[in-house]
């Protein structure tokens, strides 16, 4: 039987084949091709978008290029939510690859945070971390790490080392055993259709019973209308890196293998697809 | 953690037991009577039955209890009738123990009880010391008593040969009633702990059993031990005062309760005097309440006082048994006992559950919290076996309970009973007695006031009916019977009295009882009245089991929600520690235990979906480009390096690995070590695809690993760095060790045909053989061997080439590999998740003390100047004081204190001490004229918890254990394992197959003596080496026939005491206590004893020989070009079938190796023809040979 640390793997190396455009409206010197990349899942978009700007920036005068953006069927793409998760949220059930739109024009502030640097994205990445740590250890692993610790989980996101990452990942991963599990389960449930960025709350892995609790246990709290009563037609696709694993997946064991490398199980509710 | 069992007594006397893998009480049906109280070891359980017997429930083992008896034949010669029975008056009796002093003829052997039974008849023992005798076993001297040879010469005038027969015990897993042979005991037995087992290791299995009467007199029983596990006598051990309760810890603790409520405490407990010399005295925790209960661990002592509450000694240890002061602990409790590892168990005053308490650690020994054991009995509801006899007993039980420091009250109900009760009840009840002497006490003690509240099971009972007459007034008490009534009348005065006086003084939670609980138990006692059927007579005789009798009225008004009533519980047998994964709990039902069948379908789901998705997003992109480019890693960090050059030091270098995609797309990496060099910065580097194993070298100063490389392995001389912290250094080791692995492509389990090895210090090393290493004429040189450590801590290992892994540990716990990979240090993602289990090893770490004689003084610690340390190690070197010495490495912890060490080879005086003429000299264990030093050694037991791909395999530890080689495509249904108990019974498992590679029971192997050896070959050829240190071959071993049928005795090589044997397909090899190792001639399928002894080399500590008759040994020392290594892997070159003996030596990896096997290794070399087999072979000729001892 398959091992569990080959999800790890899985997660780390999912890839989505994406088609990047450059906007017709930018002003080039000459037309500007397609580029074509398999993007990380886990990681973000101003991490592994440095060969796109090289390639568009060739046929643009500088003085014409403000601060690059992505955006997918005209919806701004946020860069500091993983990849993945941007596209099961706007483009699950699509045909591959992801056809992204590059922008060096209008960036739109009320959508969008600038990243300026690849640092801010490193400071993003790293609270996250810390908030999840928070959550599952009271911060107490975050904080016995060390700096260079730290600039390990990172490097090892940047450079798409898995076992670099990993080495120091799974500090954060254990719990004491006979808790059953991390204090609270970081999630964030994103839903298409809401003006709310994502659902966060406090949620333990385990009952006040003693029972693990689910995926679905989560939903019921968090998003009842997620789930498919009996008898209804299902109206929501509940998806983790892509899949969708079974609402009587115990949530500790997902927020141990299926989170993202910032810690926390980014989940997207999507319609589903109405053909 | 081997399965071990709790035992618990419910309030109506029925036993139950619940195994620490269990999730319910067991209930003991074999117990037909029902119990007081019970008091467990961890190979036994001893109970009071409510006839006041003492009972002896010994646990089946595969290994019987066994006895050897022998009586010696004695003859003399004379020129009439040669050889006769003819003795000189002078003589010794014809029949007689060794010395001749005591006469014992055949028919003076008497089975001790009638729970014994014999094995067979008399034999004669045809063995004398490793020799093996003429058919008759007759031995020769010139006369009694002298030394006796096994052939007769012209001046041997008398002879003597041994007779020897069994006895078993036959009684097991059943209560066999201990025989009260002294009908001189005065009264009947009321408490009874058993403990002690901890103070000394003989005899095996040695247990002190204390035992307390109802007129308050102290017994011990003596001589109880494996081989006598009923004990021979009572021994009065008079205490100061009357006692009630008595405990004793596994170690030399033993408090007890006296009458007035204070504590007295045994002192002087000793591996010589197991009963003690004294008492000492200790006031009840507070001074106005008295103690009713205590209990004692190793190192702690618990004690209930009348007012329920919980308290716990400081300060309590072997030297200080008395303790320093007591604390008041959280918690109402009726008793309270103490189990392995100072674990608590205790009863609650308000519930009645079994409460365990959490977070006993060694350092922590009062714990955290109670926590309620919430398990089900097994058949909770369908399941009553009560009886009229057990409505009495129940009641029996009660009384039997009543502890006496509550007395007046008890005597007050009683006077209220007509005496005719009284009398009918002391008979059937003698816990009444105490209730006869009651008034008399407490007019002598005016302190003891009526109104103190009642902490046992009758106030229990009180409370209960004072609770009634709500219920009652409620209820439907009209339906009763008249003679009910009658009953209910007579309790109603008693409540009366109670309530009144429960309302002045029962304290906190012990007020108005919770009538849930009443209700359960009244409940629970109609189920025991519905079957009973006559009930108005019992009851009569039977008083304080009135609550079952109103119990008839309250018809079905409670539900199902019975919960049981406890009333005494023994953990001396449960063997749990703050660590242990119990499922007794109710949050027990988590993840963590749910079962792979129960999690297939989302886990799958999860695979299925994500090899779905990479299909789907994946498979067609190939040809896109990656958005990350692979790079090369660096990796950097301050460590100390031991250089090569002298003086040899550490010094401060940086060390960095670089990794980077090899070819193949292995990744592949090289080390560096940057130092500097007379200003010079200089660097030294590996290639991570060249190094050959990576050995953790952990001591208390510094956090070390050994890099060896093939060269290096040459030289004898590694790369030894040490690195800041030990978790540095484990971050880099399971870094480096990845990156090895990464490097040949080596992932997952160790494979069927791999080679296992074990260092001194229980690493565990696996490597995967190639098909050239036993290729001829050039095989692999084994100094190009990869090893990979795998987590766990053994002493030995053994395996076979189905897969099938065993290791014993230190303390000889059995282990049989799960299949993972990893654990210990390389955790994450160089170790599998699944079957990677907790592993526990412990082991003692020796000092000795030095003392020199004097004429003035004697022995003194003032030894010469020329002289060793007066505290120091076996070599006298160096200085080891009690304080000073550490454990071996930061894994490991103290578990014990320091105690003298008896069992040194040589034998010791009754303080421990051997002695010699001088230091460094030969010791023995008696003092002579000439003796001018001694030395005694004090041992201290340390334990190391891990991780590892291990499973324990109880509960019988293990010394040798073999798992028969056979070729790689054969399929064997079962495989037959053989073993060594610590003690030396030869064992044979039974169910091995690869699905259970545990097996699933031991059949005992009768011998006559104890046996250190074994092994089996690939024919089920099975060869054991016994303590004498001759050798054994067992006859017609086959599959239908396991365990064989008798042993041969095969003499050892002259003036040699063989150690160890190991069999191949056909070769036979031993190795003796002088490291010469052996092959057998002549072993042929029709004489598979062979016909004598070939020596092949010295200095040899090891040998395993595999399936394809390969021959690797662990060589003593080693001579490399830089440096000695000792315990090292070699590798005998040159065997071939006709050739088994082989030629020379080729040495592997080395320094501190000590355990080897190969037996898994059956891949057949590639057939090479060459020409010519003239030219030298390549490895021998630059090694030299082993160093001559």
């Amino acid at each position: 039987m398959a091992d569990d640390k080959d999800v790890l793997r899985d997660v780390w190396f999912g890839r989505i084949p994406t088609c990047f455009t450059l906007n017709p409206d930018e002003v080039t010197e000459r037309e500007a091709e397609a580029y074509y990349l398999l993007l990380p899942r886990v990681s973000y978009l101003p991490v592994v978008t440095d060969k796109v700007k090289k390639h568009f920036l060739k046929v643009m005068r500088a003085e014409d290029v403000e601060e690059m953006w992505f955006e997918y069927e005209g919806t701004p793409l946020k860069w500091h939510y993983p990849i993945g998760v941007l596209f099961d949220l706007h483009a699950s059930n699509t045909v591959l690859p992801w056809n992204i739109t590059v922008h060096f024009k209008n960036f739109p502030d009320q959508d969008l945070l600038h990243c300026p640097s690849n640092s801010i994205v490193e400071a993003h990445f790293m609270s996250s971390i810390k908030e999840a740590d928070a959550l599952k250890h009271k911060s107490q692993v975050v904080n016995d790490m060390q700096k260079k610790d730290h600039k390990q989980l990172w490097m090892g996101l940047q450079n798409d080392k898995f076992d670099q990452f990993w080495a120091m990942n799974r500090k954060l991963m254990e719990y004491p055993t006979e808790d059953g599990g991390f204090r609270y389960i970081p999630f964030r449930i994103y839903q298409t259709l809401s003006d709310r960025p994502f659902i966060q709350k406090l949620f333990r892995p385990v009952s006040p019973d003693c029972n693990a609790h689910t995926l679905g246990d989560l939903l019921k709290e968090m998003y009842p209308d997620a789930l498919t009563n009996d008898g209804e037609r299902k109206r929501y696709q509940v998806l983790i890196h892509g899949i969708e694993p079974l609402l009587e997946t115990p949530l500790q064991w997902l927020s141990e293998h299926l989170s993202h490398p910032d810690n926390f199980l980014h989940i997207c509710v999507v319609p589903v697809p109405t053909d | 953690m081997p399965v071990s069992l709790l035992w618990a007594v419910d309030v109506y006397g029925r036993v139950y037991s619940l195994s620490t893998v269990g999730q319910q009480w067991e209930h003991c049906r074999k117990a037909h009577l029902e119990f007081k109280r019970v008091t467990a070891a961890q190979q036994c359980c001893w109970g009071i039955a409510c006839d006041n017997s003492i009972y002896l429930n010994v646990h089946a083992s595969d290994l019987p209890v066994r006895y050897q008896e022998d009586t010696y034949e004695n003859q003399r010669w004379n020129p009439v009738d040669g050889f006769s029975e003819r003795l000189l008056p002078s003589d010794r009796w014809q029949w007689s123990d060794i010395t001749g002093l005591q006469h014992q003829p055949m028919a003076s052997f008497q089975l001790p009880s009638s729970s014994w039974e014999w094995e067979g008849d008399w034999f004669v023992d045809e063995n004398l010391d490793g020799e093996p005798t003429e058919k008759e076993g007759w031995t020769y001297a010139m006369d009694f008593p002298a030394t006796y040879t096994k052939d007769k010469k012209w001046n041997s005038c008398v002879r003597r040969r041994r007779w020897l027969r069994y006895r078993r015990y036959k009684d097991m897993d059943t209560w066999a009633k201990i025989p009260s042979q002294q009908t001189a005991l005065p009264d009947p037995f009321s408490d009874i702990s058993c403990g002690g087992w901890e103070i000394s290791e003989e005899p095996r299995g040695r247990l002190s059993l204390w035992a307390v009467s109802l007129q308050g007199k102290v017994w011990f029983r003596e001589d109880i031990s494996h081989h006598n596990p009923e004990g021979s006598s009572w021994v009065e051990v008079p205490p100061p005062g009357e006692v009630v309760q008595i405990s004793c810890g596994p170690g030399d603790l033993v408090w007890a309760v006296l009458w007035e409520g204070h504590l007295i405490v045994r002192e002087g407990i000793s591996r010589d005097c197991p009963r003690g010399t004294s008492w000492a005295g200790v006031e009840s925790p507070s001074p106005e309440v008295a103690t009713i209960h205590v209990a004692v661990g190793v190192n702690v002592v618990w004690a209930v006082t009348k007012d329920n509450k919980v308290w716990f000694r400081r300060g309590v240890n072997s030297h200080n048994p008395c303790g320093s002061g007591w604390i008041n602990m959280v918690g109402e409790m009726i008793m309270i006992n103490v189990g392995l590892n100072d674990q608590v168990w205790a009863i609650s005053f308000e519930d009645r559950l079994v409460y365990f308490r959490q977070g006993v650690t060694s350092s922590e020994l009062s714990g955290k919290t109670w926590k309620a054991i919430s398990v089900p009995r097994d058949g909770e509801r369908s399941h009553s076996s009560a009886s009229a006899n057990s409505q009495h007993s129940a009641g029996c039980f009660f009384s039997g309970e009543v502890r006496v420091p509550s007395v007046v009250s008890d005597a007050e109900l009683d006077l209220e009973h007509p005496p005719g009760d009284v009398a009918i009840s002391s008979v059937t009840f003698p816990g009444l007695d105490s209730f006869v002497d009651a008034p008399t006490n407490s007019s002598s003690q005016p302190c003891v006031k009526p109104s103190i509240p009642k902490v046992t099971s009758d106030s229990f009972i009180s409370e209960l009916v004072s609770d009634r007459k709500p219920a009652k007034t409620s209820g439907g008490v009209e339906s009763a019977s008249p003679a009910v009534l009658e009953e209910v009348v007579l309790d109603e005065g008693e409540a009366d009295v109670l309530s009144s006086n429960s309302t002045v003084t029962i304290t906190g939670s012990g007020g108005p009882s919770d009538p849930q609980w009443s209700n359960v138990d009244l409940e629970e006692a109609q189920i025991q009245y519905g079957q009973t059927g006559a009930v108005a007579d019992s009851v009569d005789s039977c008083s304080l089991s009135s609550l079952a009798t109103y119990s008839l009225a309250m018809e079905d008004q409670y539900g199902v929600d019975e919960h049981p009533l406890w009333a005494w519980v023994s953990g001396g047998g449960c063997s749990v520690d703050s660590h242990s994964q119990l499922n007794w709990f109710s949050y027990s039902l988590n993840t963590l235990s749910v079962s792979p069948a129960q999690t297939a379908a989302w886990r799958k789901q999860i695979f299925e979906q994500l090899s779905e998705r990479s299909k789907r997003e994946m498979d067609n992109f190939r040809h896109y480009e990656q958005a990350i480019e692979q790079s090369v890693w660096v990796k950097k960090g301050a460590m100390q390096w031991w250089r090569d050059w002298k003086p040899h030091k550490w010094m401060d270098v940086h060390f960095a690995l670089e990794q980077f995609s090899g070819a193949e797309g292995h990744k592949d990496g090289i080390l560096f070590i940057y130092y500097n060099y007379y200003e010079e910065k200089k660097y030294l580097h590996a290639f991570i695809n060249e190094v050959t194993i990576l050995v953790p070298v952990l001591n208390d100063s510094k956090h070390t690993f050994a890099i060896y490389t093939p060269e290096r392995t040459k030289q004898r001389w590694p790369i030894r760095v040490a690195a800041g912290t030990e978790l540095e250094m484990h971050d880099w080791l399971a870094l480096l060790s990845v990156s090895c692995c990464d490097s040949r492509g080596i992932h997952g389990s160790p494979s069927k045909q791999a080679i296992w090895s074990i260092t001194c210090k229980g690493d565990i090393f696996v490597s995967e053989p190639s098909s050239a290493l036993e290729a001829m004429p050039y095989p692999t040189p084994c100094d190009q061997m990869f090893w990979r450590q795998v987590g766990g801590h053994l002493r030995l290992v053994e395996c076979n080439s189905l897969g099938i892994v065993w290791g014993i540990g230190f303390d000889h716990t059995a282990w049989v590999h799960t299949g993972g990979y990893g654990g210990g240090f390389s955790q994450g993602l160089a170790s599998s998740t699944d079957n990677i289990y907790t592993q526990t090893d412990v082991k003692s770490v020796y000092i000795y003390e030095n003392q020199r004689w004097n004429p003035v003084t004697g022995y003194t610690n003032r030894g010469l100047p020329t002289d060793r340390y007066m505290w120091s190690d076996a070599s006298g070197l160096r200085e080891c004081t009690k304080t000073g010495t550490k454990p071996p490495s930061p894994q490991w912890t103290w578990v014990s204190d320091w105690a003298v060490d008896y069992s040194v080879s040589g034998g010791t005086d009754r303080e421990g001490w051997q002695y010699a003429a001088d230091f460094p000299a030969s010791y023995h264990g008696f003092k002579t004229i000439k003796d001018f030093v001694r030395r005694r050694r004090w041992a201290r037991k340390c334990k190391l918890t891990t991780t590892g791909p291990w499973r324990e395999i109880p509960p019988i530890p293990l010394s040798d254990v073999t798992i028969l080689p056979c070729a790689a495509q054969s399929s064997v249904d079962t495989v037959p394992v053989w073993a060594i108990s610590n003690k030396g019974d030869v064992l044979c498992r039974l169910g091995v197959t690869l699905l259970t590679p545990a097996g699933t029971s031991w059949l005992h192997v009768g011998t006559d003596q104890p046996f250190k050896s074994i092994s089996v070959g690939a024919a089920s050829q099975v060869w054991g080496v016994a303590r004498d240190g001759s050798a054994f071959y067992r006859g017609s071993v086959s599959g239908p026939n396991p365990a064989g049928d008798c042993w041969y005795h095969i003499p050892s090589p002259a003036k040699q005491k063989l150690k160890q044997v190991s069999v191949g397909r056909t070769s036979v090899y031993t190795v003796d206590e002088n490291g010469n190792i052996w092959y057998r001639q002549g072993v042929t399928p029709s004489y598979p004893q062979g016909s004598s002894w070939e020596h092949i080399s010295n200095n040899v500590r090891k040998v395993s020989v595999g399936p394809l008759d390969q021959v690797w040994i662990i060589a003593d020392k080693v001579q490399g070009s830089h440096s000695l290594s000792c315990g090292t892997v070699c590798h005998r070159l040159g065997v071939q079938p006709m050739e088994p003996k082989g030629q020379s030596w080729d040495y592997g990896i080395g320094g501190g190796w000590d355990h080897i096997t190969v037996r898994g290794n059956s891949m057949e070399p590639p057939r090479i023809c060459l020409p010519s087999m003239t030219e030298p072979l390549p490895r021998a000729a630059h090694t030299p040979p082993p160093a001559a001892p």
